[in-house]
């Protein structure tokens, strides 16, 4: 009898705590940052939360590149119990927006400045039709060549500012008995490299045209065919057993100079550092040829929750996220660069210095654009239709007029 | 009242699972039909456009290559098999000794779970790492064996790593199919001097029909819904060269956000299974009503 008492009496003071009392900011994170060094990052976030006195619900779903996260997403958003905030990018916000279950986090965002700090075309996937609605992490580049600095050496070879630089580099390591690229053979690494060679062939309005704004004539112009034929020679220049290696054997290939380049983001940056080796000395870092600078920027989305704690919980977390601090430390550990542009890198590598000033530079230029293989220009039917034209060209002997009609027609086929 | 009770409890006793079944198997196969019929992105809508996502999907050149290479391992691997199986079971009921272990040894690949076989076939046939290097290594320079990093042959190592794991059950099926033919009328069969060969083709096998039958159901369905294997041994590649109908699916509902589309390839892999299935249940149940 007494303990039913108390129990009653617990549960009844538990139900009133939980209603009616304040219990500071809350917020629950669901992401997908599984991996060691990613897990390093986000814990810098959740202790700088529990620090301002915040009480953090880490929502960790591995597996699936963060398939298995949107998984867990669609089921908690179905079932009306959203999480605070959700590590999602791109265009999936204003999916996610269209939905009608993300918060509004202008005030936050007004009353930090971040239009002032974030480069115009990155602030303008945070918002959802003119609110705040997401809050960016850090700045990956997609378009970036790592090089052998060993290899490069030895075979006297600078490293290549123009395709036709890159071919010839490669056509005479491939006679040296070298393997000129190294690549792994999975759809995302052949969109990967795709991207990079279109910004460098077509240019930077060329690519935004077709991979932002898919424009058809411009997905069917010779300029199109031009990349893919560029994509033919690379595909010569991979080794005979690429497919299906992950991406960070294939940076493995660079680091043992078993090959001479890879085309990949600077999360390979990350491979090189923890293996100890020094950008500039062991391995050397180069935009890929062309202008403009490929971005692929990680960001918590803000979902709409209830509750004063949950909300107070979403504002801290959101002037956290985008605060000079976690930027700094954030990126340190990942491998990118801060979002933000006022943030001190004395501290990063030289390849970090060299994004960011491309960052800044093609900012003004007008050539700071989304990386599509990445999910940031593009919904992921119509990305994932121009990947499997990307890689079904890559891995067979089709032609690039072909590959250019089944393009055109892969992304009417996806609306 | 109890008399009515006894007579009750059979129904009240399987009410739940019928519920359950009916609820959770084909109310959810309705509910995708019906999502199939939506513009359904990242959550699924319920407003009926029509077929578009029908329409969508036939025009779909990688759908094309997921339904001819269904049909390409399909065939293979069921026929392979249930060859493969005979055979060794043929040649394991010869009385011969050690017959315990020999069977255990065959059958052991299916205790395997697919994703492993997957990845080791996937270390057997890298031309790296597998055979075709042991073979360079042993100085036959010229031997190449690359079909899994081919597009066009990508295929037939999925088939190759199915039979392997599949051909040992197919064997336990029809050695347990062979014993249980009457030993009598073989026994007559040889007083009677007919050649061994000849007891098999018209005895023996004849009167395994229905085995044939169980075997082809069973692997017809793993054939179908084959998803991990291909996953493990070649990530669907090269390109999407070894793509199933189920892959597909997986890519456009969980990948791509892209759920009408991935309801209708769904129900196009569900009526593929009822053209196999619809015409079994109809002789079974025809046999049982004469």
């Amino acid at each position: 009898m007494f303990i039913k008492t108390t129990l009653a009496a617990t549960t009844a003071a538990v139900t009133i705590m939980g209603t009616a009392c304040y219990a500071g900011p809350e917020a629950e994170v669901l992401h997908y940052w599984t991996s060691g060094g990613e897990a390093k990052s986000v814990a810098v976030l959740q202790k700088e939360f529990a620090d301002n006195g915040g009480t953090w619900t880490d929502m960790p779903v591995a597996g699936g590149g963060g398939d298995a996260a949107m998984t867990a997403l669609r089921a908690r958003v179905l079932s009306g119990n959203a999480p605070t905030a959700v590590q999602l990018k791109g265009p999936a916000i204003q999916e996610w927006y269209e939905e009608g279950v993300l918060a509004d986090i202008s005030s936050v965002a007004e009353a930090n400045g971040w239009a002032d700090v974030l480069p115009a075309n990155i602030a303008g996937h945070m918002k959802c039709e003119g609110t705040w609605c997401a809050a960016p992490v850090n700045v990956h580049r997609v378009d970036w060549i790592w090089a052998s600095a060993d290899i490069l050496k030895a075979n006297g070879i600078a490293l290549p500012t123009t395709w036709d630089e890159f071919n010839a580099a490669a056509d005479k390591l491939q006679a040296a008995g070298i393997t000129p690229l190294a690549h792994g053979g999975q759809a995302w690494q052949d969109a990967t490299v795709f991207e990079a060679v279109a910004l460098g062939v077509g240019g930077s309005d060329f690519y935004k045209k077709a991979f932002v704004e898919l424009d058809d004539a411009t997905l069917t112009s010779d300029a199109m065919v031009a990349v893919f034929d560029q994509m033919r020679k690379m595909r010569g220049y991979v080794d005979p057993n690429f497919s299906g290696r992950d991406w960070n054997l294939a940076t493995a290939m660079v680091m043992n100079g078993e090959a001479a380049f890879q085309i990949m983001g600077d999360w390979a940056k990350g491979e090189f550092m923890a293996a100890g080796k020094v950008p500039g000395e062991d391995f050397l870092c180069i935009s890929t040829p062309g202008d403009g600078f490929l971005y692929n920027v990680d960001s918590f989305a803000m979902f709409d929750v209830d509750g004063a704690d949950k909300k107070a919980g979403q504002d801290l977390l959101a002037k956290l996220v985008v605060g000079q601090n976690f930027q700094k430390t954030f990126n340190l550990n990942k491998g990118s660069i801060p979002a933000r542009t006022d943030v001190d890198l004395a501290d990063f590598d030289s390849c970090a210095h060299l994004s960011a000033s491309d960052m800044a530079a093609s900012n003004e230029g007008g050539s700071l654009l989304p990386s599509y293989a990445h999910g940031m220009a593009l919904r992921g039917a119509q990305s994932g239709a121009i990947t499997d034209v990307v890689t079904a060209h890559f891995n067979s002997d089709m032609s690039s007029a072909d590959a250019v009609a089944m393009l055109s027609k892969a992304i009417k086929n996806s609306m | 009242m109890t008399k009515w009770f006894e007579k009750q409890i059979p129904k009240i006793v399987l009410a739940p699972s019928f519920i359950a079944i009916l609820l959770f198997v084909y109310g959810f196969i309705v509910w995708t039909g019906w999502v199939s019929l939506t513009r359904s992105r990242l959550l699924p809508k319920y407003d009926i456009v029509g077929f578009i996502q029908y329409d969508r999907l036939f025009d779909s050149p990688r759908w094309d290559t997921a339904m001819s290479n269904l049909f390409i391992f399909g065939v293979l691997f069921i026929v392979i098999s249930m060859l493969l199986g005979l055979l060794i079971a043929i040649l394991l009921d010869q009385k011969i000794r050690v017959e315990g272990v020999l069977r255990t040894i065959y059958l052991y690949p299916m205790a395997l779970s697919l994703i492993v076989t997957g990845t080791a076939w996937k270390w057997i046939l890298n031309p790296g790492l597998g055979i075709q290097s042991v073979m360079n290594d042993w100085g036959f320079e010229n031997f190449k064996f690359d079909w899994l990093i081919n597009p066009d042959y990508a295929i037939y190592t999925v088939v190759i790593a199915g039979v392997w794991q599949a051909s040992g059950f197919v064997m336990a099926l029809f050695l347990a199919g062979l014993r249980s033919v009457d030993d009598e009328v073989i026994k007559a069969a040889r007083v009677d001097g007919i050649p061994t060969t000849r007891i098999y083709t018209a005895i023996i096998l004849p009167s395994m029909a229905p085995i044939f039958l169980s075997a082809f159901i069973v692997l017809a369905h793993l054939a179908i819904k084959s998803f991990d294997l291909v996953i493990a041994l070649t990530g669907g590649g090269p390109g999407y060269a070894t793509d199933l109908p189920a892959t597909y699916m997986y890519a456009l509902a969980f990948s791509r956000g892209d759920i009408g589309q991935a309801a209708s390839s769904a129900m196009v892999m569900m009526m593929v299974v009822f053209a196999i299935v619809v015409p079994y249940l109809y002789s079974e149940l025809r046999a049982k009503n004469d």
